[in-house]
């Protein structure tokens, strides 16, 4: 098979499987990663922010990129700082914007990301903004120097799958750029669900850390997002949804 | 102040037990009090702001109180629980079937829905935090207190200098949460008094919280600027009535000004603010739907703010079943817990050091996210405390005596064995 690698701002990844690392403990971190075969790993900033006592960046696997993230901000220039401060904590360019002017629901505020997104690419971030899927916000998103667009499939927590499932279509239909399908899948067969659509990536940190068994289910969604992965590539079959196909076509009757 | 709780000698048969005289008061302070206790017409209309109080427009506590009003617990039946306990979100309803008697048989159930809503949106992490008592002079007389202002207790108001060794300690011990508290006396304990420790606070830690009187917009704003990002009030109890009776003296027997304070610390640009009512001191099913609709409503007005409860109560008084009747037990506050955490999935539970370390390590795998360690409710003695070393320093008084007193380490230590992850800091102040 040709080479299939997920490009993000010019970095290029095996992996399709963007790890989260805020709902559970620290010890398991490194298991996760290596079961699910991540190279790509989340952590909120403000909890990376603490002092000598079990700082999460010393949990994370050498090699793995770290992927920042900025909840917690609740406009643009809190999350421009959180982003800034992400960098000196050496924690590299890339940067997720989670803006959040909701705290029951955590939905991000998309005019604001678009806001934040200018400014952090103009600082040479590779910036990958969640958001709510909405297509003129992707394109402006695009526009704004986005290296990503990280659609949410559902309320972030509810383990409920592609609830957005539609409207992601679109955005992966229309915007050039890599979709990762961020927040709300609950499971492995929603993972290759969202694969199968053609989303570059699945970002999963909930229904890891409510699983059982943490690092099997990190296997299990690798497996599954893999698996998704080239059923995309390989082209899904014909979905008849209604009855057998016409044997006569209907247009036979045509001439020139 | 608000970690109000009965002192011993206050806690014998019925309420009027709280009422203790000091040999210390002037025979005119005995007086006054006797007056105050015995003779309603006393004391002043706890509807009326005092000179200097700030009034909001809001329309919060008339919805919070007609909820309250006709709230008739003993209306729900199992059915009602069980149809609270299968729906995806809980409607204000359904809160009440869960906070009523009927849902008592349902605790284990309960206990399961609302862990899975805190796996859901907490994960496993569990934070940590310690208050720090920087003075306990207060200017009012509610009866239950400790640091009444009848109360003959040793009183103390920390220097900076005082204040910045304390914090040292602390933060020495590894903790990077503080909650700053005071008793509610703006004479001794000012606004600029207390924002000069919020900037030393954040030299030491990450974040910064205020457990203090109520004060005015314009003075939270301040006071974040200062460094605090989080404020607590507790309501102690929504049952006016029987407020009136429990607070006889000074400005927090206003009642409506109190009620507000959550709502002028976020128009003040404060972050988060918690809530609470002192559960047992009227009837806490009531208090515990009036506190968890306290945050509802302000939620829906405030989407931005965070939000947290707190769950603290009267203790249970050995051999005396009369006062025990009207407290709530261990199940029942496991029960408003549960409660709590089914209605508002989103926000922080605190637990604090009042409880047992039985309890709270069993509450923190149901529905707690929050608990205090290495606590003193004393003022200046955190290295007395900490590290065993008698000081020559003064100390003051404690506000009531804790049950859990582990240290942060210790504390540190069981979180970790129960498989759940302590988070030290969750906040940038930015």
């Amino acid at each position: 098979m040709q080479n299939d690698s997920l490009n993000i701002g010019g970095h290029e990844f095996q992996s399709r499987f963007i790890l989260g690392s805020g709902k559970y403990s620290l010890k398991l971190i490194e298991a996760a990663v290596k079961d699910a075969g991540a190279q790509i790993i989340t952590l909120a900033v403000r909890r990376a922010n603490t002092k000598e006592q079990e700082n999460i960046l010393d949990f994370i696997p050498k090699g793995v990129t770290l992927l920042p993230n900025t909840s917690g901000a609740r406009t643009a220039e809190e999350a421009v700082r959180i982003a800034r401060l992400a960098r000196e904590l050496g924690c590299g360019d890339f940067v997720k914007i989670e803006i959040m002017r909701d705290f029951k629901y955590l939905f991000p505020d998309n005019q604001e990301t678009i806001r934040a997104t200018e400014i952090l690419a103009r600082e040479d971030f590779i910036v990958m903004p969640y958001m709510y899927p909405d297509l003129n916000v992707a394109r402006d998103l695009v526009n704004a120097g986005a290296a990503a667009v990280m659609p949410l499939a559902a309320p972030i927590g509810s383990n409920r799958g592609l609830a957005a499932g539609e409207f992601i279509q679109i955005l992966i239909d229309e915007i050039d750029l890599p979709i990762i399908v961020d927040a709300g899948i609950g499971s492995p067969s929603q993972a290759c669900k969202a694969m199968e659509m053609g989303a570059a990536a699945v970002m999963a940190n909930t229904a890891l850390a409510t699983a059982g068994d943490l690092p099997l289910m990190a296997a299990a969604f690798r497996q599954a997002i893999e698996a998704g992965r080239n059923a995309y590539l390989a082209g899904l079959g014909r979905i008849l949804t209604r009855g057998a196909s016409a044997s006569d076509p209907l247009t036979g009757f045509l001439r020139d | 102040m608000k970690h109000t709780e009965p002192t011993h000698a206050e806690t014998t048969t019925n309420k009027s037990h709280f009422f203790i005289d000091s040999e210390y008061l002037s025979p005119k302070a005995l007086e006054t009090k006797h007056r105050l206790e015995t003779d309603p017409s006393a004391r002043k209309n706890l509807m009326e702001y005092l000179p200097g109080m700030e009034q909001i427009e809001s329309d919060i506590c008339r919805a919070v109180m007609s909820q309250m009003n006709c709230y008739d617990y003993s209306r729900y039946t199992a059915k009602d629980v069980k149809t609270a306990l299968e729906r995806p979100a809980c409607t204000i309803e359904d809160l009440k079937a869960l906070l009523s008697p009927a849902a008592e048989p349902f605790l284990e159930q309960m206990a399961h829905r609302a862990r899975l809503e805190t796996s859901r949106h907490f994960g496993n992490t569990v934070y940590l935090f310690t208050p720090l008592y920087i003075a306990n002079y207060c200017e009012n007389y509610c009866v239950y207190c400790g640091f009444n202002c009848y109360n003959h207790i040793k009183r103390m108001k920390l220097t900076m200098e005082q204040i910045e060794h304390e914090m040292k300690i602390v933060a020495d011990s590894g903790m990077e949460e503080i909650l700053i508290l005071t008793g509610e006396s703006r004479t001794k304990s000012s606004v600029a008094y207390i924002g000069e420790a919020c900037k030393l606070a954040r030299k030491y830690f990450r974040m910064v919280g205020l457990e203090i009187y109520p004060v005015n917009t314009d003075e939270y704003h301040y006071l974040h600027k200062c460094g605090a990002d989080y404020v607590t009030v507790f309501q102690e109890t929504y049952d006016t009535d029987k407020y009136e009776t429990l607070h006889l003296l000074g400005h927090k027997r206003v009642w409506p000004y109190r009620f507000d304070s959550q709502e002028r610390a976020l128009m003040g640009g404060m972050r988060g603010v918690a809530f609470s009512a002192l559960l047992g001191l009227s009837d806490f099913r009531k208090d515990a739907l009036a506190s968890a609709l306290h945050v509802y409503y302000l939620q829906r007005k405030y989407p931005h703010a965070e939000m947290s409860l707190s769950c603290p109560r009267l203790r249970p008084i050995i051999n005396n079943d009369k006062i025990n009747s009207q407290n709530v037990r261990e199940k029942q506050l496991c029960q408003v817990l549960c409660a709590y955490r089914i209605f508002l999935p989103f926000v922080g539970i605190t637990v604090s050091s009042r409880e047992s370390a039985r309890f709270r390590n069993g509450i923190i795998k149901i529905a707690a996210t929050k608990v205090s360690a290495g606590v003193s409710t004393g003022i200046g003695d955190h290295e007395t405390k900490y590290t065993g070393k008698e000081t020559d320093g003064a100390q003051g008084d404690e506000q009531f005596e804790i049950d859990d007193d582990r240290s942060f380490d210790t504390m540190y230590r069981d979180i970790a064995s129960e498989g759940l992850q302590p988070v030290l800091n969750d906040y940038l102040y930015v």
